[in-house]
């Protein structure tokens, strides 16, 4: 096996995770990124430099050819098996890192909540569809319907249009009057407001519901017809895919491994972005939903603080909260509207690698006794999308997952915790 | 109200028992302090095994077993009763002549068993590594999801009028009843502590220590194991080792996935994975079983499994503690003798004879426990 | 506009070589290939992406002999071997 050591890891490379490196390697850090995506660029710049969409996102990815900081990408981090240590699946196998300092840059997920035909292929999720489209997944041509809440709605329209997709419709599940009160508020953040606009010229002609979502996917084998509220009303709608979230998670898998303490469903922070645990910072969209201005300005704050330059960090305080002050507006406009929690119907599933329909979770008093009597929560994505969805439907409350934290071959698991080699 | 019984824990031992009494028309009482069968029930294996190195031992495994074997038909899918055998491996001639010696012997005792050669060995498993001698089946031992049975028979008691409490401690063992953590007080003629590892904070000076083991799961990977197999040389190094040993010990469970064991350790009784020694146990697993290397860990986690110094389990009453009884101390063999430690037991608090002889599980047997009471 | 020039790959895809173009997903080569749905739930149901972002699991696909790959964290390569419903 390999061993390393290093004075700062961290862990993902978006947006918050290069701003954090490169902030502590200009401080005179040597850092190691690691990344368990393909190409950098975290979520929203997806497909590495080469589909960077725009001068900032260029300049962020800069960061990659700094002399002291180096990237690994399919790196699988799986285990923290003592202070400093971490155990990592990279393509070649199994290797043991140490650190003097972390910081989790682990992004986001989008939450998903059920609804009869979910599971069909061609249900997928908006920033799913999106991710998957800047991989290279077919959509031109492909008659989409797109169905969340907020900006991110828009985003994805973007990409896909810009595909050459015949979007049909995005449905925005939060109503009208909070939807316009978050636009009238954005003349406090007026660069927010000119990608607003160009964005929505970009979509002019893609017809934008408010109070609209999904009831219900159709098809045999596959998706072909989705069942709308849109405005109070029902109608359907012929598709080739459905996009559809419920808005965004943070990732918090890592710091709980890590023993961080989580504040409301985040890895909760400090001023200068450091965990529960000392020496371990957290930025971006892992410590609160807030999108690419907090996860930047975050990241920043946590590397200079991580390379001892607190006076540099105290600095960035006020853009920090007025990034913030953007994602509170945000959190308020599209919280989600009831009705989205009753879509479910007894047989829906719920846990989608067991096959787990709601009915059968609904006999069970807590997430222990639906792990163990239904299998809940124990294949291969170790509850990170039903475990959410049994908290927000049923009130259960899901711990962190045992180890690993993702699946690990055998091989990798054993080399990684073999004597290091001597040569 | 004042029970026949009450039941502290909610394991698979309270669940078997509380069923068994509850048969026999006695009112019982299910006190849990989490939720029921997650505790070292849900922290094994679920092998259905018959060791034949002790014979008080031998004989609750097989009554055990055979008493599984007959109720597999009405057992739930969810339990995944599955009769795939138990394969032990002999690496070498000594480990072989071992097998024979093991062979002869069950055949006494009338234990269906057949040894195996090399050829018939890889055909049963191809997937084993070269360099095997041969093995010895058991083929009538079988594999189950222990907390899926544990609420079966709970399930089976409640329909017969057993009441069955959960997240509901018990904080102290009273004269004639127990009084739980939330101050309710319930009342009963024998009450009986089979609270697993727990047992000891209820009944201090319990000769039982938790005994740590690790498990590990893969994803599903069907057909690639048919057996629960076992190395011949599992006795040898899970007995002979002081310290902390590992084993290979792997089964095939009905979703396809590949259960990963063994290993034990004496002194941590930490929750806490203990890597060095999860990789020393895959490791083994690995060198065994070539395929089982591409193979990806889904979950690994520990259990304490209650042990007592002669790995007998504790059955019977407590001496000098009128209506107070034992049933704990299983550790390994809790899910295989299940339903015959109940049966065992339940004879005794209803006053009946047992079918087996009782005495070699009395807890009396141990100094700190006879003449003399316990306090709580 | 001139058309880029794409460079393509071969891959085998349950037993049939096709050409992809290089540095897309697995998923996408499956999809270009008309392959929607990648594996069997557990109870027979076909599935296909959800996530995209290797998350959910739903992908998962046989890459090289390696079962349980997820289609979407993985870019095609020369010559891989790619089996779905395995």
């Amino acid at each position: 096996m390999t061993e390393a050591r290093f004075e700062l890891i961290v862990l993902g490379a978006g947006p918050a995770g290069l701003a954090a490196a490169k902030a502590a390697a200009d401080s005179g850090r040597e850092v190691l990124v690691l990344d368990d995506n393909p190409l950098p660029g975290g979520q929203i710049w997806r497909g590495g430099p080469d589909q960077a969409p725009n001068a900032r996102a260029r300049a962020a990815f800069s960061a990659l050819q700094h002399p002291r900081i180096a990237y690994r990408p399919g790196a699988r981090l799986f285990a923290a098996p003592g202070p400093g240590t971490l155990l990592v699946e990279l393509p070649e196998g199994g290797c043991r890192l140490g650190y003097g300092q972390l910081i989790l840059a682990t992004g986001a997920r989008e939450r998903f909540l059920p609804f009869p035909g979910w599971t069909l292929p061609g249900v997928f999720g908006l920033g799913g569809l999106q991710a998957l489209a800047k991989g290279g997944y077919p959509v031109a041509g492909k008659r989409i319907v797109l169905a969340g809440t907020g900006p991110l709605l828009l985003a994805v329209a973007d990409t896909l249009k810009a595909r050459g997709a015949r979007v049909l419709l995005l449905a925005e599940q939060a109503p009208l009057g909070r939807v316009a009160r978050f636009a009238a508020g954005l003349v406090r953040h007026p660069a927010k407001l000119a990608q607003a606009v160009a964005l929505k010229s970009r979509l002019l002609g893609i017809p934008y519901r408010c109070s609209s979502h999904v009831l219900e996917a159709s098809g045999r084998e596959r998706l072909e017809r989705l069942r709308l509220s849109w405005g109070g009303e029902e109608g359907f709608i012929d598709c080739d895919y459905l996009g559809c979230a419920f808005g965004l998670l943070p990732n918090t898998e890592t710091g709980q491994l890590l023993g961080c303490t989580l504040a409301a469903g985040a890895v909760a922070v400090d001023d200068y972005q450091q965990t529960s645990r000392p020496g371990v910072y957290a930025a971006g969209e892992a410590c609160g939903i807030g999108g690419v201005d907090k996860a930047q300005i975050e990241g920043r704050i946590a590397g200079l603080a991580a390379a001892g330059r607190p006076e540099e960090a105290r600095r960035l305080f006020p853009a920090r909260a007025h990034a913030r002050d953007f994602a509170d507006r945000l959190a308020e406009a599209f919280r989600l509207e009831p009705a989205l929690l009753r879509l479910a119907r007894p047989d829906t599933l719920i846990c989608r690698c067991e096959d787990v329909p709601l009915q059968a979770l609904q006999s069970c008093s807590s997430w222990r006794e639906a792990k163990l009597l239904t299998r809940c929560g124990m294949g291969a994505c170790q509850g990170r999308t039903c475990g959410p969805m049994a908290e927000t439907l049923l009130g259960f409350e899901p711990r962190g997952s045992r180890p690993p934290l993702q699946p690990v071959s055998l091989e990798t698991l054993v080399s990684a915790l073999s004597p290091t080699d001597p040569r | 109200m004042q029970y026949d019984v009450i039941i502290v824990g909610g394991g698979i031992i309270a669940a078997a028992l509380a069923e068994s009494l509850a048969l026999a028309g006695a009112s019982v009482l299910v006190l849990e302090a989490q939720n029921a069968g997650a505790g070292v029930s849900a922290a094994g294996m679920g092998h259905l095994v018959v060791l034949d190195d002790n014979p008080a031992e031998l004989a609750l495994a097989r009554d055990g077993l055979e008493r599984w074997q007959r109720r597999r038909a009405v057992l739930p899918a969810g339990a995944e009763y599955r009769e795939c055998g138990t394969l032990w491996l002999a690496r070498d001639g000594e480990e072989l002549a071992e097998a024979e010696r093991k062979q002869a012997r069950n055949r006494t005792l009338g234990l269906d068993c057949k040894l195996l050669g090399r050829a018939a060995l890889y055909a049963a498993e191809p997937n084993l590594a070269p360099g095997f001698a041969g093995g010895l089946l058991r083929p009538d031992e079988a594999v189950l999801y222990p907390p899926a049975a544990c609420s079966w028979l709970l399930a089976n008691a409640q329909a017969l009028g057993a009441r069955l409490l959960e997240h509901c401690p018990v904080a102290e063992l009273a004269e004639g009843g127990v009084r739980c953590a939330d101050g309710r007080e319930f009342r009963a003629r024998a009450v009986v502590l089979a609270a697993g590892t727990a047992s000891p904070e209820l009944l201090p000076g319990l000769p039982l220590k938790p005994r740590k083991g690790q498990l590990a799961i893969t994803e599903r990977y069907p057909d690639l194991v048919r057996h629960q197999l076992v190395e011949l040389g599992y006795i040898k190094r899970a007995h002979a080792a002081t310290g902390d040993s590992v084993a290979f010990n792997v089964q095939p469970r009905a979703t396809g996935q590949i259960l990963i064991g063994s290993s034990r350790e004496n002194e941590d009784t930490g929750a806490e994975l203990n890597w060095p020694l999860l990789g020393e146990m895959l490791e083994l697993a690995g060198s065994m079983l070539p395929a089982l290397r591409q193979c990806r860990i889904l979950r690994a986690w520990t259990g304490l499994r209650p042990a007592t110094p002669d790995g007998l389990p504790l059955l019977g009453p407590v001496p000098g503690r009128t209506g107070l009884w034992l049933a704990t101390g299983h550790e390994g063999l809790g899910i295989t003798t299940a339903l015959s430690s109940a049966a065992l037991l339940a004879a005794q608090i209803l006053g009946r004879k047992p079918e087996l002889d009782p005495a070699p599980y009395w807890p009396q047997r141990f100094h700190q426990l006879s003449g003399s009471a316990l306090h709580a | 506009m001139p058309e880029a020039v794409i460079a393509e790959l071969p891959i085998r895809l349950n037993g049939e070589t096709v050409r992809v173009p290089a540095g897309i997903t697995v998923a996408a080569a499956l999809a270009l290939a008309g392959q929607q749905a990648l594996r069997l739930s557990v109870k027979g149901a076909p599935r296909g992406p959800l996530c995209g972002m290797g998350v959910c699991f739903e992908c998962r696909v046989t890459i090289d002999g390696r079962r349980h790959e997820r289609a979407c964290q993985r870019l095609v390569a020369d010559q891989m071997e790619i089996l779905t419903h395995d």
